[in-house]
């Protein structure tokens, strides 16, 4: 596998080529804070808290490291005092659209921001959400389906259902709820069914320990992506795996 | 009619010249109908000349785009003589045949007077407005019928498409361009030989040229008007550009907002089409190029080029970090080169004339002419041509005629919503891209919006951090959130509930955002509050301690009151106020109650005798 190598906050470092700074930096072992990221899916540039300093011609500048190729020869610093103002400044700016959620309490701690200068949204507007569009990509890039996505622009922005209607294409599969990073989508299962983005899904019952294990639309949308025959999944993983 | 090699085209220019010559020193309206100039009536004024002239072989009428004055508009003007008339009605039209056109006799009542001798001016030729400009690019609208391809072969057009496609390799016409100082007019200044370099070198295939004419600032319009009014000017550009750079594809991204802009360079297409200027095996060259327009929905983030190919994937306008560049991976991937509609309509100029008369125009580091859109408050609003290094101080006054009603003037914004306010004490400032962007506003796509003292600089701020916020797309924190936090202190300091530590809190936010943000909208939006902030920091000052604005814009810090010794007691002010605040006896000075009074500053506007005041 070909290599770069490139130094990070003064420590060489190698990682395979086409990473990004994000990844090469994690890879050795150096944490760059990031809310937009996630490993599995493609990289987005939008928290804007992985900003590094990087030296390139002989100037300085902020680059996202989650979009950055690593390069042979790149000097970087992930905490030089420009880097943190924007940090500190994206997590105030974050504390006040998500005060009471947990997650970004924890990372605003972490870049040393304890409060926030500005007004903080009201709890009937609160929704956690940060607009990371973690759900958004997921939906699109892991699950094939594309049933959310961002509505509006600007500060109106958020994630919705086309029309915010009750989503026809979402397959129930809670996807972007598990990999939303502040936990703002959720759903429901009540026996027989499943609640997500305002749509009931009917579960699929396991014939063999009766136990309702995922949705009826999720395991038919398997099914036939990987050409497997009708009733492949009228036993759960657990049941057919022993 | 194919024409099929360079020979072909010649004479299809000297028949168009002919046909031109043929009409040279005979009788002529030619309409303004530019966009503008239709919003005040010019589509009505046209019909009115087609039935009073009718079927009268010795008249030609001829219907152009946008001159540039459109403070005037609509504008009509007799040839031959070229007499210019302005703010021309239906009405007139009846007169202007039968005086002008039939008996020779000036209307003295529809000329244009000097603002400062008084004196009326019958010649288009003597009008101050245009004399200290150099109309390279824009001039020509004036004699061309958008519509007719032959009006622009008459007048040279496509002459440097042959030269560049006969006599000149890809990596000739890139290197006259790249020494002819061009840079982008679209606001990013850089370099368009470079762009078309990096374009050629890059791998992958097909590459794609595209021409950026979503103009979104507010009260810009060059671009429009040079797509209405000389659409073929761009689209030789852009055959050249294509050809050098080695695409065969290539698109028009205007905004739907544009309608007659769309149209006209629909037509053009098809007509360029039609005589195998566009298509395959252009003049019989072997090279082929096509041309699609895709119109915009209207988001002025889709004017950045990261977005904008987003658009033309038709994908959400959104933006995406640019450590590739999109002259390596744009549209779909591939080798995209992204100009604005002025800039390409540069490139026939300077390949016709050669690279080394082009540079002598403008500063050692800003070549040719720009387009300007002279707005706000001055005396002649419209679009203006003027090469690079003018002065603002000359612009202001000399071919803006000043600020109306006697006023001061206090500030100019240039580059659109991100640029910023340069204040008086840099009026002798030489208009150019390094000059602009060290004053800490930029040149942008051309927009001048001009503020007298009666405009209050953080409103101003206000204002533009409310459309910024309105526009971003959201995507990336520091712009979508830091704008709508600046624009909540900014409306506080507006309301009078501003505290000391906001001047310092806007600073940082603006820093953040410049530092972090995504795209060049969220790197450039803390323009006008950092400028507003460093040349008028006093107003800020006194809003936030003295709970007062200077002024006498904000509403929650001014108090209306009539002047006694002004005062007529003529009632006007009384029956126009919507509150009833106004009360008073006929003759007898007026009083307003300031419990009752909104603020609407109607009475100020009705009032004859300046007796209304703000404090």
């Amino acid at each position: 596998m070909e290599t770069v190598e490139l130094t990070i906050d003064g420590k060489k470092v190698t990682a395979p080529k086409g990473s990004t700074i994000l990844e090469a930096a994690r890879k050795n072992g150096i944490d760059i804070p990031a809310l937009c990221y996630h490993e599995g899916i493609s990289p987005y540039g939008a928290c804007r808290l992985c900003m590094v300093e990087i030296n390139e011609g002989g100037r300085d500048r902020l680059v996202a490291s989650c979009i950055y190729e690593a390069k042979d020869g790149l000097e970087v610093r992930t905490s030089t005092e420009r880097v943190n103002r924007v940090r500190r400044m994206a997590m105030e700016l974050l504390l006040a659209r998500c005060p009471r959620s947990e997650v970004i309490r924890q990372m605003a701690a972490k870049v040393g921001v304890e409060r926030t200068r500005f007004p903080e949204r009201p709890p009937e507007e609160d929704d956690n959400c940060i607009l990371c569009g973690l759900c958004v990509r997921a939906c699109r890039e892991v699950v094939g389906v594309s049933a959310i996505g961002f509505a509006y622009r600007g500060s109106k922005r958020e994630v919705a259902t086309p029309f915010h209607e009750s989503p026809e294409l979402c397959i129930g599969c809670g996807t972007c709820a598990y990999v939303c990073p502040t936990g703002c989508i959720t759903f429901e299962d009540k026996g027989n069914v499943r609640v997500i983005w305002g749509r009931e899904f009917e579960m699929q019952k396991c014939k063999v320990c009766g136990r309702y294990f995922a949705p009826v639309a999720q395991l038919e949308y398997i099914r036939k992506k990987a050409g497997l025959p009708e009733g492949f999944f009228d036993v759960c993983p657990d049941c057919r795996s022993s | 009619m194919r024409l099929r090699s360079p020979e072909d085209l010649e004479r299809l220019r000297k028949r168009a010249q002919a046909e031109r010559k043929e009409r040279e020193g005979k009788k002529g309206i030619v309409l303004c109908a530019g966009t503008g100039c239709r919003g005040a009536g010019a589509l009505e004024v046209w019909e009115a000349f087609r039935r009073e002239i009718g079927e009268r072989a010795d008249v030609r009428l001829m219907n152009t785009c946008c001159h540039g004055f459109c403070e005037r508009g609509p504008i009509v003007i007799v040839e031959p003589e070229g007499i210019f008339y302005q703010r021309v009605t239906p009405k007139d039209v009846a007169e202007i045949v039968a005086e002008t056109l039939n008996g020779g006799k000036v209307i003295e009542r529809l000329l244009y007077k000097d603002p400062k001798t008084g004196e009326p001016i019958p010649y288009e030729k003597d009008i101050p407005f245009y004399k200290k400009q150099k109309r390279l690019i824009f001039g020509n609208n004036r004699y061309i019928d958008p519509t007719r391809i032959e009006d622009y072969i008459a007048l040279g057009g496509y002459k440097a498409l042959i030269k560049a496609l006969f006599e000149m390799t890809p990596e000739e016409i890139i290197e006259e361009v790249k020494r002819s100082g061009l840079r982008g007019r679209g606001g990013g200044g850089f370099p368009t030989g470079r762009k078309w370099e990096s374009c050629r070198n890059a791998h992958g295939e097909p590459k794609y040229v595209i021409c950026n004419a979503d103009e979104g600032d507010p009260g810009a319009y060059m671009d429009r008007s040079l797509l209405e009014g000389n659409p073929h000017s761009v689209l030789e550009g852009m055959i050249i550009g294509a050809y050098a750079i080695g695409a065969h594809e290539g698109f028009v991204y205007v905004r739907n907002e544009y309608p007659l802009a769309v149209q006209n360079v629909t037509t053009a297409i098809a007509q360029a089409e039609d005589y195998g200027l566009l298509g395959d095996d252009i003049l019989g060259s072997g090279f082929s190029f096509r041309v699609k327009v895709v119109r915009g929905g209207g988001a002025f983030v889709c004017g950045e080029s990261t977005a904008l190919m987003a658009s033309i994937e038709g994908k959400p306008g959104e933006p995406r970090a640019k450590y590739i560049h999109t002259v390596e991976s744009g549209i779909w991937g591939k080798p995209s080169n992204l100009n604005n509609v002025e800039t390409w309509a540069n490139v026939p100029l300077i390949i016709r004339e050669g690279a080394d008369w082009y540079s002598q125009i403008g500063t050692e580091g800003s070549k040719g002419t720009k387009i300007f859109s002279l707005v706000g408050k001055i005396n002649n609003t419209g679009l203006i041509e003027v090469p690079m290094g003018i002065t603002l101080r000359e612009i202001v006054y000399e071919i803006g005629g000043g600020i109306p009603g006697g006023k001061k003037f206090k500030a100019v914004q240039t580059g659109g919503p991100s640029g910023g306010c340069i204040p008086e004490e840099l009026l002798d400032l030489p208009v150019d891209f390094d000059e602009l962007t060290k004053a800490g506003s930029m040149m942008g796509s051309g927009g001048m919006i001009v503020m007298d003292e009666e405009t209050c600089m953080v409103d101003v701020a206000r204002y533009f951090v409310t459309f910024l916020e309105d526009e971003s797309c959201g995507k990336c924190v520091p712009c979508r959130e830091g704008l709508m936090q600046m624009r909540k202190i900014l409306e506080r300091i507006t309301r009078g509930e501003g505290k000391e530590e906001d001047i310092p809190l806007l600073e940082e936010i603006c820093e953040a955002m410049r530092d972090g943000s995504l795209c060049a909208l969220g790197g450039t939006a803390p323009n006008p509050v950092l400028t507003t902030l460093k040349y008028f920091r006093d107003e800020y000052e006194a809003h936030i301690k003295e709970k007062r604005c200077p002024a006498g814009v904000c509403r929650e810090l001014i108090t209306y009151y009539i002047d006694e010794e002004a005062c007529t007691g003529c009632g006007r002010c009384l029956r126009v106020c919507p509150a009833e605040a106004i009360t008073g006896e006929k003759k007898e000075p007026h009083r307003i109650d300031p419990e009752k009074c909104i603020k609407c500053g109607s009475c100020k506007e009705v009032c004859r005798f300046d007796a209304v005041k703000v404090k």
